[in-house]
C-alpha cells in the first residue's frame, strides 16, 4: 500500500513519487473517481522528451476523458505497459500498479505538498 | 371538413390545457410564454400582424393534393448517370417493415442501450458488412454521405499519419462533387490539396510529399486499374491511403483491405435504398485495425448486461464531440441510421450470392451495352470497366444525351465530346436498346451475339476472399423470415409508437404519417441528384417554398437546405461567416466564442471551420457571464469572428440578455451564430434573425417533424442574413444556383449562394423535405404558434408538478423555463446514492424511455415533453417519476440496501424475475410491475444494464456469433 501522504502532487490531479532523478506519475485516486470506468490509456513513447506542464497523453473512461500532463521537463525512461493492456488498474489501484510513466528530470519544479493536495480538493 | 391537422398535432386540447395552466396559476398560453420569455425579443415588435409569408393551414387531404401536384413535375427517367447514385430494387420486404414502420422510424439515437438492441443488432449487420465487403477490420454506423465520408478520410489520415506534411493527394478521376467538397473542406484547414492523376506506374516522384491519397475505386469514369502500387507507396512515404470503393463492385473486385488501404469510404445507397434526389443514404468508413479510436462518428460495439449475456451499445463515445468537443474527431453526431439499417437489411436479405448475381447482372448488362455500342461503331473508352463507362462523341455528346432522354433516359454528358453511362440492377435489355438508339443503332441491339461477348474484370483484381459468412446473412432468404426478422428487432426497442420519449433537447415530437406519405412516392424517391433541370421542376418548387417559409419563421432573408445533419449546418454557418470576414479583408477574425453550456458539436463544428474556440463561462444560474463575456470580447477584439450561442440555451431557458449579447459582439466587428437545436421554444412568438442573428442551422429533424430514424437521418438548413447569403453552400452540379431572398419591398427576389459544397448533393437530403413542407403547409402560421406554446406549457407543467420530488436546475423569468426543464438528481445522489443511471433505467421497468441523461450539467436529467404529447401520456410520466423519487427515498431511509434495490438492479427483463430463486428485498412485482397499468400494456427490455466499461476495454464492433447468445 502506498503511502500516499509521502508523495507529491499537481494541480492535475497527478502524483509524483521523487527517486533521486526518477519521477514515477500517475493521476490520484480522486481523478480516478471523477473519470469513472477507466477504458484506454495513452501514454507518450520511451525516450520521448516532455514538457512540464504539456499534455503527453490521454486517460479514456466510458464517459470522460482526462488528459496527462508532464510533471516535469525531462525524458520518458518507462511506460507502464500492464495498465496500456488493463487500463482498470488506474480504477483499481491508482497509487500502485495504475502508475502511468517514469520520467528522468534534472530539477524538481516546485510540487504541492500531501496537505496542499488535500485541501485543493476539500479532503 | 376534417378536424385541423393542428389538433391532430398536438397532444394537449383545450380542456388539458386549462388544467395545466391553472396548475401553474395562468390564465392563457400567450400569458404563460409572455412570462417566461422576454419582452424585448418578442415578435411582435418586429414585425406586423398578418405580415407572415406563411399560407393559411392546409387540411392533410389538401396538403397530400398540392405534394401530389408538386410530384408531377417531377418526372422520373431511367437514371443511367452514376457518379455515385444508381436506382436500385428496395425489397418490398424491407420498404415496407422498416421504411414506412414508425417502430424503426420514430427512434431515437440508441444512447439509452438495453431499449435499443433491435436497431443495434441492425447496425453491427451493417458494420459487418461494411467491414465483410471492404475488408478492413472495423466499420462505423454511418456517415452522412459518400463526399463527405471522403473529407473525414481525409481528416483521419492527418491525425493518425506520422508524415508531417499537410499535403493530401487527391485521385484526379474521382467524382466532381468529391473533388468540390475537398477543395472547399481543406481550405478551411490550410490542408493543400494535389491532383493526379493515378495509374499503376505512378511512382514516389509523382507524388511528393503527403500525408495520404486518396484513390475512387472503381475510378470516376468507371475505370477499373489497380492502386496496390499507389497504396504501397503511400506507406512506404508514412502516409495513409483512402480508398473510395463501390460496395457492389466489391462483391466481384478484390477489397480495399486486401490491397492494403487503410482506410475505405462510400455510400450504401445502391443497396436498396431510393435516390431520392440525392438523399437521405448512408455513407460508410471502414478502418484498419489499429485506427478505429480515430474513427468518425457512430459505433456499435458489443458488450455484456448484469446477467452477463452479450448486448449492444454505442462504444468509444469519448470520441465524439460531446465529450472531446473541438478535440473531437469529426463534428457529425446524427448518421444515416434507418438508411443503414435498410442497407444492412438489403445484404441480410440477398445474402453474400445474391449480391454477387446481382453484380455479375449489372457488370454482364455493362459489358452488353458496350458490346452493342461497338458493333454499331461507337467509340467507347473505357476497356476494364464494373458498371460505367464513357463514350467518345466529338463534339456531338450533348446531342445524343438530348436523344437519350427523348425517349426517357438520363446519360452523364462529361464534356462536349464525353458522355458517361451506368448501369445499375434496375437496367433491362429493353433499356439498353433505347441507349442503343440513342447513339443511332437501336436496331443493331438485337444482333449482338450477347454469349460471344466478352465479360470480366482484370483477373489481377478477382475476389477471392469471402464476405457476408455470418449465419445473419445466410438465413432469412423467404420473406416470411426476413418479415420476422425485422419483427422481432423492432420488438426489442422503444419508440414513440410505444410512448412518449421526453429526451431534452431532441424535441421527439409527432411523425405524422401524412408528413410522411410523399417520401416513398416515385416522383420524390426515383429522382437522381444531377438529373436535368426539366426533370425536377416540382422539386425546386417545393424547395423554393420551403426556403421561403423557414426564411419566414425564423427571420433571416435567405435559406440553404443542402446540410444533411445539424452538424453540417453548424459548419456551413461557420464557413459562411469565416467567407464573410475574409471578404472584407479581415481573414485574422479566427475566434469563434462559445459558452461552456454549448452543445459539444458547436466548438468540433468551429474547429472544422478553421477557428479558434474560446469558452465563455456561465453563471450560476446557467446564463451566459457578461462579465466574462466583455472581457473575452475586450481580449479578442481584433481577432473576434463569431459568437455561437444556443437559444433558447442549452439550460432550456430563455436568457434575458440575448440582445445586449448579440449587440456587443457585433460592436466588436464579430458575427452572431444561434444554434437553432431549441428553435421549438419559438416558432411563432420570436425569430433569431429580430434579435441580433447572424446565421443560424436549424434541424428540421426535430422543430420540423422529420423523424429521427433511429439516429438518422437529419436535415441541417442554414439560414442567414443577406449579407451572408453569397457564402452559404453551392454546388457544381445544382440545377438552379438561385435562392430565395427576403426583399424589403415584399418582392419575390433571387440570391446565388456561391460558397463551396458541405453535402454531396445539391439539395442534401432532399427526399425528405416534403415531410417538414407538409408539417409547415399543414399547421400555417397560428398552428406553429400554438404547438410552441403547447411546448411551453409540457415543460413547465411538468417542472411543477415534480418541484417536491426533483429540484429544477435553472429557470428564467418568473421561474418559468422554456420548452424543456432540467432536473437536478444530485442532491438525491449525495443523500441516496442513487445515481442518473439508475433513474434512467428504472423508467425503462415504468415503461418510459429516460429524459436526457447528464446533458448539459452532469447528475441531471432534462425532460423535453414536446407539443405531441397528452395530458394522460404527461401525468403517467410525472407520476412514474414521483414513484421513483419513492423508491429511492425508501432506499435512503434503509428499507433496501444501496446495492440491492429496484433501482440498482433496473432494468429488469423477464428472466431475471423467473429464473432461479429470487434472493432480492422487493418481490418480483414491485421489480417489473411497479404499476398496476404495467401489467396487461409492458414494455420488456431484452437485456439488463450493459457494462460500458467492458465493451470500451473488449472492443468488438462486428455481430458476435450466434453460439454468443446460448
Amino acid at each position: 500500500m502506498t503511502d500516499t501522504s509521502s508523495l507529491q502532487y499537481t494541480a492535475e490531479h497527478e502524483w509524483v513519487l521523487v527517486d533521486g532523478s526518477v519521477a514515477t506519475v500517475g493521476i490520484t485516486a480522486y481523478a480516478a473517481e471523477k473519470l469513472g470506468d477507466v477504458v484506454f490509456v495513452e501514454l507518450p513513447g520511451v525516450g520521448s522528451t516532455v514538457a512540464s506542464g504539456t499534455v503527453v497523453g490521454e486517460i479514456e473512461s466510458t464517459k470522460s476523458v482526462g488528459e496527462l500532463f508532464a510533471p516535469v521537463n525531462g525524458t520518458v525512461t518507462e511506460t507502464n505497459d500492464a495498465v496500456v493492456d488493463s487500463p482498470e488498474l488506474v480504477n483499481s489501484d491508482p497509487f500502485g500498479a495504475g502508475w502511468l510513466i517514469k520520467v528522468e528530470f534534472e530539477t524538481l519544479p516546485t510540487l504541492l505538498s500531501f496537505a496542499e493536495y488535500s485541501a485543493l480538493i476539500g479532503e | 371538413m376534417s378536424q385541423a391537422f393542428t389538433q391532430r398535432h398536438i397532444g394537449t386540447d383545450v380542456d388539458a390545457q386549462s388544467h395545466m395552466l391553472a396548475t401553474l396559476g395562468y390564465d392563457s398560453v400567450e400569458h404563460l410564454v409572455s412570462a417566461a420569455m422576454p419582452a424585448s425579443i418578442h415578435a411582435d415588435l418586429f414585425r406586423q400582424d398578418g405580415d407572415s409569408a406563411l399560407p393559411l393551414a392546409a387540411t392533410e387531404n389538401e396538403a397530400v393534393a398540392e405534394l401530389r401536384a408538386l410530384a408531377s413535375h417531377n418526372t422520373v427517367k431511367r437514371s443511367m448517370i452514376g457518379l455515385g447514385y444508381y436506382d436500385t430494387f428496395t425489397p418490398a420486404v424491407i420498404k415496407r417493415n422498416v421504411f414506412e414502420n414508425p417502430s424503426w422510424y420514430t427512434a431515437y439515437t440508441p444512447y439509452q442501450p438495453e431499449i435499443s438492441q433491435g436497431r443495434l443488432e441492425a447496425l453491427i449487420n451493417f458494420q459487418t458488412m461494411i467491414a465483410d465487403l471492404t475488408g478492413l477490420t472495423t466499420a462505423n454506423a454511418s456517415m452522412l454521405d459518400e463526399s463527405t465520408a471522403v473529407v473525414e478520410g481525409m481528416l483521419l489520415a492527418l491525425r493518425a499519419s506520422k508524415s508531417g506534411s499537410r499535403r493530401f493527394i487527391v485521385d484526379a478521376d474521382a467524382f466532381p462533387q468529391t473533388h468540390a467538397l475537398l477543395a472547399n473542406r481543406a481550405a478551411a484547414l490550410g490542408i493543400e490539396l494535389a491532383q493526379v492523376a493515378l495509374n499503376e506506374q505512378t511512382t514516389a516522384e509523382d507524388l511528393g510529399d503527403y500525408f495520404g491519397v486518396f484513390v475512387q475505386y472503381p475510378s470516376g469514369s468507371g475505370r477499373i486499374w489497380n492502386p496496390q502500387t499507389v497504396i504501397d507507396l503511400a506507406h512506404e512515404h508514412k502516409a495513409l491511403a483512402v480508398v473510395a470503393a463501390d460496395l457492389l463492385a466489391l462483391a466481384l473486385l478484390k477489397s480495399p483491405g486486401d490491397l492494403g488501404a487503410d482506410v475505405a469510404v462510400g455510400t450504401s445507397q445502391r443497396f436498396g435504398v431510393p435516390m431520392g434526389f440525392g438523399g437521405p443514404h448512408a455513407g460508410y468508413m471502414a478502418v484498419r485495425k489499429g485506427l478505429e479510436r480515430q474513427l468518425p462518428g457512430r459505433l456499435v460495439g458489443v458488450s455484456v448486461d448484469a446477467a452477463g449475456h452479450p448486448a449492444y451499445r454505442l462504444a468509444l463515445q469519448v470520441r465524439e464531440q460531446h465529450i472531446r468537443r473541438d478535440k473531437a474527431t469529426s463534428n457529425i453526431c446524427t448518421a444515416q441510421v434507418l438508411l443503414a439499417v435498410m442497407a444492412g437489411m438489403y445484404a441480410v436479405y440477398h445474402g453474400p450470392q445474391g449480391l454477387k448475381t446481382i453484380a455479375t447482372r449489372v457488370h454482364e448488362r455493362a459489358g452488353a451495352l458496350v458490346a452493342a455500342l461497338r458493333a454499331i461503331d461507337v467509340d467507347v473508352l473505357t476497356d476494364a470497366f464494373f458498371d460505367t463507362f464513357q463514350i467518345n462523341v466529338p463534339a456531338g455528346a450533348a446531342e445524343v444525351v438530348a436523344k437519350a432522354a427523348a425517349s426517357g433516359y438520363n446519360l452523364h454528358q462529361v464534356d462536349a465530346n464525353t458522355i458517361s453511362v451506368s448501369v445499375d440492377e434496375t437496367t433491362t435489355l429493353a433499356d439498353l436498346s433505347y441507349v442503343v438508339g440513342a447513339f443511332g443503332g437501336r436496331s443493331a441491339f438485337g444482333h449482338v451475339d450477347f454469349d460471344a461477348v466478352q465479360h470480366g474484370l482484370p483477373t489481377d483484381l478477382d475476389r477471392t476472399s469471402e464476405f457476408l459468412t455470418h449465419p445473419v446473412f445466410n438465413t432469412h432468404r423467404s420473406e416470411t423470415s426476413m418479415m420476422r426478422y425485422l419483427k422481432r428487432l423492432a420488438d426489442y426497442d422503444y419508440a414513440l409508437d410505444r410512448g412518449m420519449i421526453p429526451l431534452g433537447s431532441c424535441t421527439m415530437k409527432l411523425n405524422a404519417a401524412s408528413e410522411m406519405e410523399a417520401v416513398s412516392w416515385p416522383e420524390f424517391a426515383g429522382i437522381h441528384p444531377f438529373a436535368p433541370r426539366a426533370d425536377v421542376e416540382g422539386y425546386l418548387h417545393l424547395v423554393r417554398q420551403l426556403e421561403t417559409w423557414l426564411t419566414d419563421v425564423t427571420g433571416y432573408d435567405t435559406v440553404s437546405l443542402q446540410p444533411n445533419a445539424g452538424s453540417q449546418g453548424e459548419l456551413a454557418g461557420l464557413l459562411a461567416i469565416r467567407g464573410y470576414h475574409q471578404s472584407n479583408g479581415e481573414s485574422a477574425r479566427t475566434v469563434c466564442l462559445i459558452p461552456s453550456s454549448a452543445h459539444g458539436t458547436n466548438a468540433a463544428s468551429a474547429a472544422l471551420a478553421g477557428m479558434r474556440v474560446v469558452v465563455v463561462a456561465c453563471d450560476e444560474l446557467g446564463n451566459v457571464d457578461l462579465v466574462d463575456l466583455h472581457a473575452k470580447i475586450a481580449e479578442h477584439a481584433a481577432d473576434l469572428a463569431a459568437l455561437m450561442i444556443t437559444y433558447p440555451s442549452t439550460h432550456g431557458v430563455y436568457e434575458h440578455e440575448v440582445g445586449t449579447i448579440c449587440a456587443a459582439v457585433h460592436a466588436a466587428g464579430g458575427q452572431v451564430y444561434v444554434d437553432g437545436a431549441n428553435l421549438n421554444a419559438l416558432l411563432g412568438f420570436a425569430r433569431y434573425g429580430d434579435f441580433g442573428g447572424d446565421v443560424s442551422h436549424l434541424n428540421l429533424h426535430k422543430t420540423f417533424c422529420i423523424p429521427h430514424g433511429g439516429g438518422g437521418p437529419g436535415v441541417g438548413p442554414v439560414a442567414a442574413k443577406a449579407h451572408l447569403a453569397a457564402f452559404l453552400p453551392g454546388h457544381p452540379l445544382a440545377q438552379s444556383d438561385e435562392h430565395y431572398l427576403l426583399s424589403s419591398g415584399g418582392v419575390s427576389a433571387t440570391v446565388v449562394h456561391a460558397g463551396g459544397p458541405v453535402s454531396a448533393a445539391p439539395y442534401g437530403s432532399p427526399s425528405i423535405l416534403p415531410i417538414s413542407w407538409a408539417y409547415v403547409r399543414m399547421m400555417g402560421v397560428d398552428g406553429l404558434k400554438h404547438a410552441t406554446g403547447a411546448a411551453v406549457l409540457a415543460a413547465n407543467y411538468v417542472a411543477k408538478r415534480l418541484e417536491n420530488s426533483f429540484p429544477l436546475l435553472y429557470s428564467g423569468e418568473n421561474g418559468l423555463v422554456a420548452h424543456e426543464c432540467i432536473l437536478d438528481l444530485r442532491p438525491l445522489t449525495a443523500a441516496t446514492g442513487i445515481s442518473v443511471d439508475d433513474v434512467a433505467k428504472r423508467l425503462i421497468d415504468y415503461g418510459f424511455h429516460s429524459p436526457t441523461m447528464s446533458f448539459p450539467v452532469a447528475g441531471t436529467l432534462m425532460v423535453e415533453p414536446t407539443e405531441s404529447e397528452d395530458l394522460g401520456e404527461i401525468d403517467r410520466f410525472i407520476d412514474a417519476m414521483i414513484a421513483i423519487k419513492g423508491e429511492a427515498d425508501a432506499v435512503a431511509a434503509g428499507r433496501w440496501p444501496a446495492d440491492d434495490n429496484p433501482l440498482h438492479n433496473a432494468p429488469h427483463t423477464a428472466q431475471s424475475v423467473i429464473e432461479g430463486e429470487w434472493e432480492h428485498p422487493y418481490d418480483r412485482a414491485t421489480a417489473v410491475y411497479p404499476l398496476a397499468s404495467l401489467v396487461r400494456n409492458k414494455y420488456w427490455p431484452p437485456v439488463r444494464r450493459i457494462d460500458n466499461a467492458y465493451g470500451d476495454r473488449n472492443l468488438v464492433c462486428a455481430c458476435p456469433p450466434p453460439e454468443a447468445f446460448e
